[in-house]
């Protein structure tokens, strides 16, 4: 790999570690909402 | 390993893409994201296809008796939306031979060299799990279970074993397409009752004549990869008999919920009228202009028109149900 195909790779590979940690924040929420949603059913408000 | 090898060849082969699709960038501090790659990797979910399974999937969540939290129904549509892209995922990296081989899907992004076979076999592998996880967690084990039957069906059952071996391939396999209403309705409910199991019916018929009519104008590109679609190996007229024979199947079918007393009169009226229409549409394919062979001299005008029309039947019909059962409250049932 030369020195420039390298630069891309790295920087597409930060890229898509970047997408990653979004995804993994939005199920951290997702999981956050569906747990209250439970929570409220289970409790009789939902 | 092998992701982070596919990862990388898929990172030294995108600069030199083709088809002066000049790529769109989001920057920031040294990182970019290509758009272009952002939208390979929705290419691979077949959001086309992904659009009528959630459509039909959140049917099955209105119709059902039982309102569920709303943010527990926006979670089990998520979850059928990212199944039906997981399976598409791993359709393609499976069909991967054939599709190089047809115009159609020659510029999926696996064929195209953009994307690795392995990279999105693990892609579609990850999804389907994560979907069917976070359905079980969010709604029930049952309507989990049915999304990941869905799932093996279309991936073990069409793709793997009927689609290269069978013309009744669509028949059998369009069971996969006909899940998701079964699972919008097991995740409100945590049952399966009549009403789930008829809109499977109506997808279930729906699919044959639906995807035949395009079959007729594409059968060029499956005769080339060796898919042995009806029109490649029982010719054009067979084929129109065909999606003439479903039709008549599928018109009063989609009157069962009324037959059955699930619904009102308003829906009774719609499904007779979006019934009528696809027989006349049938009817039209079967009279098509064709030479002795059966080979249209229309450019299968009729076809097209009934392919179209197909998609607008399903809409029309589930969201007539929808409609009734919402706003009308009609039928026996719930």
């Amino acid at each position: 790999m030369t020195p420039e195909e390298r630069q891309v790779f790295e920087r597409r590979r930060r890229g898509r570690n970047i997408a990653l940690l979004v995804v993994l924040l939005a199920l951290v929420v997702l999981f956050y909402l569906i747990a209250m949603a439970r929570l409220s059913r289970a409790a009789g408000l939902g | 390993m092998g992701a982070d090898a596919a990862m990388s060849k898929s990172a030294v082969q995108d600069p030199a893409k083709g088809g002066g699709d000049a790529p769109l960038r989001l920057s920031g501090s040294g990182t970019t994201l290509d758009l272009s790659e952002v939208r390979d990797w929705i290419a691979l979910l077949k959001p086309r296809v992904m659009s009528l399974v959630v459509f039909t999937g959140l049917i099955g969540l209105l119709v059902a008796p039982v309102r569920l939290h709303p943010t527990l129904a926006l979670t089990a549509v998520l979850c059928i939306a990212v199944a039906a892209g997981a399976a598409g995922a791993i359709n393609m990296w499976y069909d991967r031979d054939i599709d190089a081989r047809m115009r159609r899907t020659a510029n999926r992004p696996i064929p195209a060299g953009r994307i690795t076979p392995e990279a999105a076999l693990g892609f579609g592998v990850t999804l389907a799990v994560a979907s069917v996880v976070v359905m079980a967690l969010a709604t029930n084990w049952l309507a989990a279970g049915v999304l990941a039957l869905s799932i093996a069906f279309y991936v073990f059952v069409y793709t793997m074993w009927l689609k290269r071996r069978t013309p009744q391939n669509i028949v059998i396999g369009g069971a996969a397409g006909a899940f998701p209403p079964v699972v919008g309705w097991a995740a409100a409910t945590g049952t399966v009752g009549l009403e789930p199991l008829l809109l499977f019916a109506i997808i279930f018929a729906w699919t044959p004549p639906h995807f035949w009519a395009l079959s007729l104008y594409a059968h060029q590109d499956y005769a080339r990869a060796g898919v042995p679609m009806l029109p490649v190996v029982a010719g054009a007229r067979e084929t129109r008999r065909q999606i003439l024979l479903y039709t008549l199947l599928l018109a009063p079918l989609g009157l069962s919920p009324w037959l059955l007393g699930l619904t009102g009169p308003a829906y009774a009226v719609v499904a007779a009228l979006l019934g009528a229409g696809f027989l006349y549409q049938a009817w039209r394919v079967l009279r098509d202009e064709q030479d002795a062979e059966g080979r249209s001299l229309t450019r299968d005008a009729p076809a097209r028109r009934c392919f179209r029309y197909s998609l607008l039947y399903l809409a029309v019909l589930f969201a007539a149900l929808a409609a009734d059962r919402l706003a009308l409250g009609g039928g026996a049932a719930g």
